[in-house]
């Protein structure tokens, strides 16, 4: 079977996120693999387990992402794609990406059976590229998926759906998202972190691949990153309840501006 | 000079890191109180090939370095010191005489079984009278027949409990004035050795620490490790890696200290503010990172040189002597920033102070460090 897997380095998820001139500083920030594709690395490689097969792991990012698809070599995926779009500066949105992902693939002839990804990132929460992926694939996709089984070529999923869940049949090909509860991502054992540096890693550019660059251009612009406002104390009403209860609405009405 | 970590030095930190946090750190107080060795904890690390990191794979090791082994040890003892020091005693204590001195035969009967976790590595030396003064040895070694007869007894030994073989040092004879000493491979299911595991210490209880009655043990030529007489060389050379291992537990002890102190520092309001705002307190802060860092870059130069192939005696005894001493400092001062929830087990503080006092005595007292390095600059 073979599995691709596309995943992102993000921010550790206990780093502290500064600004600096409008932008997220990344100065001497620790980074690790998007922990819902971690998830998605780990569904892989059971599905490896299982069946045979090939993992192929897919990022798009700077020179710095390389530690991510090593440490996902570590836990047990054969070989890596890089793809450094740093040409495009900032003209790079969920589009694009979706877009030099299908690229990628098409022209890395990397065959796949199934490809896993992690239902969204925890940098910027888009949820899209999994979808749009498998649009541009013209493949089939289910999304924040909790468990999944594959005999044969038929694709048997648990969909995570705001807390309930959703029992769907497909077949191969097909694209999933994981969702948290999918899996416990395993530790990379040590022998794997010796053997990861050897496995074959491609590095590609933009100019490696036959994409437009008008046409894969972001189609969304970011206006302002700030940070979200410092949490105030909370106002606790007093007096008989239905009072408190006016004043309750009153206050969402005009002060919250929520209803 | 590259100060930077290679990339599986940074996956060996980042697995480490997550390993100590995940399956070690849970639990990590209770042992403390019920004094429980945490067998299990070895048994998953054996799972990810760790517990032979620095030695070739060809004896089933891991293949990895000595910043590295000096990482793990430091994740592993930032969270729970005496699973650290369990670790660190196995690996430079356990297995590095066997892969230096062993011959292949010894190396494949008894490295391989260590590095894949099948049993825990211990080392003999310490005795009542004996410790870094090795004229002492009274445990004696006796040529019967084919073979030798040991008698004697020791204390302090880490790990015996879980070991099912151990290197341990007698006087097989005298060289003029200097006692003889040879080490010796000896199975811990021996007739006459029993292994007792009683101590009750100030700390590092969830460690596993032991004294050894050797009545009239027989071992054959085969268990001789190396040569008859090289004993005294072979442990000075073995705890000159010991003290890295050491050193990188009391990184590891200050590190976790530190970072409760920092966490608590900002969390605690007096007088109107958090107290980390307070000079005197930012002060205290600021000296327990400094120490911190210095230690450990220290710990990672000796740990450098030893994976260079170069001489590292002077530089194992400085960080180890060093770290130590910032261990004690930072814990100290990690409890003085908590005021009494410091003094109270549940802030963990306290714990980590107490584990810290074995970093100045361990495999060499401060004082001893002092001396060889001393003598290493020429006195």
């Amino acid at each position: 079977m073979n599995i691709l897997v596309c995943l992102k380095q993000t921010f550790d998820t206990e780093e502290r996120i500064t600004i600096e001139n409008g932008k997220i500083n990344e100065d001497g920030a620790e980074f690790v693999i998007n922990p819902y594709d971690e998830y998605a690395v780990e569904e892989a490689i059971k599905l490896k387990e299982q069946h045979g097969g090939e993992v192929t792991v897919i990022t798009i990012g700077p020179e710095r992402a390389e530690q991510a698809l090593r440490t996902a070599m570590a836990m047990g995926a054969d070989k890596g794609v890089i793809v450094d779009l740093e040409d495009l500066g900032d003209q790079v949105d969920e589009h694009t990406i979706a877009q030099v992902l299908a690229a990628t693939i098409r022209e890395e002839d990397l065959d796949f059976d199934i490809i896993l990804c992690g239902y969204m990132a925890v940098d910027d929460g888009s949820a899209q590229v999994g979808p749009r992926l498998a649009e541009l694939l013209e493949i089939p996709h289910i999304s924040t998926i909790t468990k999944l089984t594959v005999e044969g070529d038929k694709v048997s999923v648990e969909k995570d759906v705001e807390g309930d869940v959703e029992y769907i049949d497909a077949k191969l090909p097909i694209l999933v998202t994981a969702q948290q509860g999918l899996n416990d991502p395993r530790y990379p054992s040590l022998p794997g972190i010796m053997k990861a540096k050897k496995k074959p890693l491609t590095r590609l550019e933009l100019d490696d691949l036959d994409l437009d660059e008008e046409e894969i251009a972001a189609k969304t612009e970011i206006i302002e990153t700030f940070l979200p406002p410092k949490k105030e104390a909370g106002k606790i009403l007093t007096g008989d309840l239905a009072d408190q209860a006016k004043e309750l609405v009153q206050l969402l009405r005009s002060e919250a501006k929520v209803i | 000079m590259n100060f930077d970590l290679t990339q599986e030095q940074t996956m060996i930190r980042k697995l480490m890191r997550d390993f100590a946090e995940g399956e070690v750190a849970p639990g990590a107080d209770e042992r403390d109180r019920t004094k429980r060795f945490p067998k299990e904890i070895f048994d998953k690390m054996a799972e990810l090939n760790l517990m032979g990191l620095p030695f070739p794979e060809e004896y089933g090791g891991g293949g990895a370095d000595t910043i590295s082994f000096a990482i793990a040890v430091e994740e592993l003892s930032r969270v729970c010191a005496s699973t650290g020091i369990t670790y660190s005693a196995h690996i430079s204590l356990g297995c590095a005489p066997l892969y230096l001195f062993g011959t292949e035969e010894q190396k494949q009967k008894y490295l391989v079984p260590l590095c894949e976790g099948k049993t825990l590595g211990s080392f003999g030396l310490t005795e009542p009278n004996a410790g870094s003064d090795a004229g002492g040895t009274k445990t004696r070694a006796v040529k019967d027949g084919d073979g030798w007869v040991i008698n004697g007894s020791k204390c302090f030994i880490t790990n015996a409990s879980y070991a099912k073989f151990l290197a341990l040092t007698a006087a097989t004879g005298n060289m003029g004035n200097v006692r003889e000493i040879t080490a010796f491979i000896v199975p811990t299911d021996a007739p006459g050795f029993r292994v007792i595991d009683n101590y009750v210490k100030m700390g590092l209880h969830s460690s596993n620490t032991t004294e050894l009655i050797l009545e009239n043990v027989r071992v054959t030529d085969q268990e001789i490790l190396g040569e008859i007489g090289k004993g005294f060389r072979q442990f000075l050379i073995t705890l000159d890696g010991g003290r890295i291992g050491i050193g990188a537990m009391a990184v590891g002890i200050a590190q976790g200290a530190y970072e409760l102190a920092l966490k608590y520092a900002k969390e605690r309001v007096q007088f109107g503010q958090s107290i980390s705002k307070f000079q005197a307190i930012q002060h205290k802060l600021a000296d327990m990172h400094m120490q911190i860092e210095l230690a450990r870059t220290y710990v990672y130069k000796a740990a450098w040189l030893k994976d260079q192939g170069r001489k590292f005696t002077k530089e194992a005894s400085i960080c180890k002597l060093y770290a130590s001493e910032v261990a004690m400092n930072v814990c100290n001062q990690a409890v003085q920033i908590h005021g009494g929830w410091g003094y109270m087990h549940d802030y963990k503080v306290e714990r980590f102070f107490r584990d810290a006092k074995l970093t100045e005595i361990g495999e060499g007292t401060s004082e001893i460090q002092r001396n060889i390095i001393a003598r290493e600059i020429g006195c």
